[in-house]
């Protein structure tokens, strides 16, 4: 079976290894980086970028996660994931994990009280897919092999670049596992890339 | 595109889940949170011990205050509103505080009514002592729940208390036949539908922080090993003699509360903790908790 582990240093952990048992995959609870070498791929939940850096740092993370990366391996960052997996956040002048050819806002629809709810088209993935955003970043800036997959009222809110999948809103807090299982096919398919 | 909706104002609490918000009264401690992990501040003008060595009337803080820690930190900045003060309330709001605390540590303006939280764009978190307490202020429309405990003592017992009582009757509506719930949201006090959602998704559909008398990492580490989702320390920070350490100390201990080995670890040299209070010692007058039904 697929194994697909989330980052649990802090954040929305729950909601997300739910959401991987019903897409039909064995959900791991990340909290030491040893356990990221059995894994096929890696889900960064929503939750707060700079504490998660924190707790990175203090645990070492850092240079096993891009190692993950850099073997090739999924990993869907959403909201404060899609920050750590960016290779660009504005007004900081060096990145997380940064490998995602992205350039990030955070907080970029404003507070608490901006934040929403909008169904969104995402291209490969769902029609009428109900976004939650809170206090969400966007993608400011996409590298050229970057595909944006959906955009609201003009701003990127979804994107791939080969293994790496990010979106500014939480997946997660609907029942709507849509999101979940195309992340679930992109780790089978990079599983079996790996095999053969 | 809605804003306020319950998902939104939930989701926002679920996103602090296994984190540790702080008490903060200036920018300064602010940055020392953030700096330290904390996934939120509570802007205060004195923290819950000061309130209570300072008696008298508190209230809502200076907009000034909060004001200066918003653009101190980018993480979210909480605020207290009286229990049942619709202007302050409205107050925080319109400043883009990011959640209320309808806070018993203020002293209530309404001793009968809570807010009507559903009708606010932003979220409310409210303190609980048992599920009835929990589930009315769910019913008025909060999106996150704390423990009460006893906040400014630095002593743990009675938030120990509030976490197990609202757990154990979690669990047994959980485990209760349908036929048997309309019985108990009369005896508990708590809407019926709730009671009802409760048992269908096995838990509370808020997250439950603790509150009120974390005063050491194991403190914040037992708290989350009774089942709370994360943990508030107000006065146990900035009144210790090495916040910054003492802050970041908390957060390891909340992320990792069943690695006991780390937890002595980080728990050595912190220097004092703030000092207790025995709550039998406490006047009926100055117990906090018993604000608010």
């Amino acid at each position: 079976m697929i194994k697909v582990g989330v980052l649990a240093l802090q954040g929305a952990v729950r909601e997300h290894v739910r959401s991987i048992e019903e897409s039909g995959a064995e959900a791991v609870i990340v909290k030491r980086k040893e356990q990221l070498q059995d894994l096929d791929g890696l889900i960064l939940p929503g939750g707060e970028s700079t504490a998660m850096r924190r707790l990175i740092d203090k645990y070492d993370f850092m240079d096993e996660l891009k190692r993950f990366a850099d073997e090739g391996k999924p990993m869907f960052g959403t909201c404060a994931g899609l920050i750590l997996l960016a290779k660009n956040i504005v007004g900081y002048d060096a990145p997380h994990i940064g490998r995602m050819d992205v350039t990030v806002e955070r907080n970029s629809f404003g507070r608490q009280r901006e934040s929403f709810e909008a169904d969104l088209d995402i291209k490969d993935v769902a029609n009428d897919f109900t976004a939650v955003f809170i206090r969400a970043p966007h993608i400011v800036e996409a590298g050229e092999n970057v595909e944006v997959l959906a955009k609201h009222n003009g701003r990127i809110v979804v994107a791939r670049e080969g293994q790496f999948l990010g979106c500014s809103f939480h997946p997660e807090l609907t029942d709507d596992h849509r999101f979940t299982a195309y992340f679930i096919e992109m780790v089978k398919e990079a599983k079996k890339k790996q095999l053969a | 595109m809605k804003t306020g909706t319950d998902r939104v104002k939930r989701g926002m609490a679920e996103m602090q889940k296994g984190g540790v918000i702080m008490d903060v009264v200036n920018a300064e401690q602010a940055k020392i949170a953030e700096e330290a992990g904390a996934v939120a501040v509570m802007a205060l003008e004195r923290v819950p011990s000061d309130i209570r060595a300072a008696g008298g009337v508190a209230r809502m803080a200076d907009p000034r205050i909060v004001e200066e820690v918003m653009k101190a930190v980018s993480i979210p900045v909480m605020a207290k509103a009286r229990i049942g003060h619709i202007v302050e309330a409205r107050v925080l709001e319109a400043m883009g505080v990011d959640y209320i605390d309808e806070s018993e540590v203020l002293t209530p303006a309404d001793e009968e009514y809570h807010l009507f939280k559903s009708d606010y764009t932003v979220p409310f978190v409210c303190g609980c002592r048992d599920l009835g307490e929990a589930a009315r202020r769910i019913g008025e429309g909060a999106s996150m729940l704390r423990t009460k405990g006893e906040p400014g003592t630095g002593n743990i017992v009675e938030a120990v208390r509030h976490i197990r009582k609202v757990n154990a009757q979690v669990r047994k509506v959980v485990s209760m036949n349908e036929d048997e719930l309309m019985t108990e949201a009369k005896l508990l006090g708590a809407p019926f539908e709730l009671l009802l959602e409760i048992k269908r998704e096995g838990r509370l559909p808020v997250v439950n922080f603790a509150a009120g008398g974390v005063a050491t990492p194991a403190d914040a580490a037992l708290m989350m090993q009774l089942g709370a989702d994360g943990v508030f320390v107000g006065s146990g920070i900035f009144k210790s003699d090495n916040p910054a350490k003492f802050a970041r100390a908390i957060v390891e201990a909340t992320t990792h509360y069943q690695d006991y080995k780390l937890i002595a670890e980080i728990s050595k040299d912190l220097g004092t903790a703030m000092k207790g209070i025995e709550i039998s010692t406490l006047a009926p007058s100055s117990r906090m908790q018993d604000r608010g039904w």
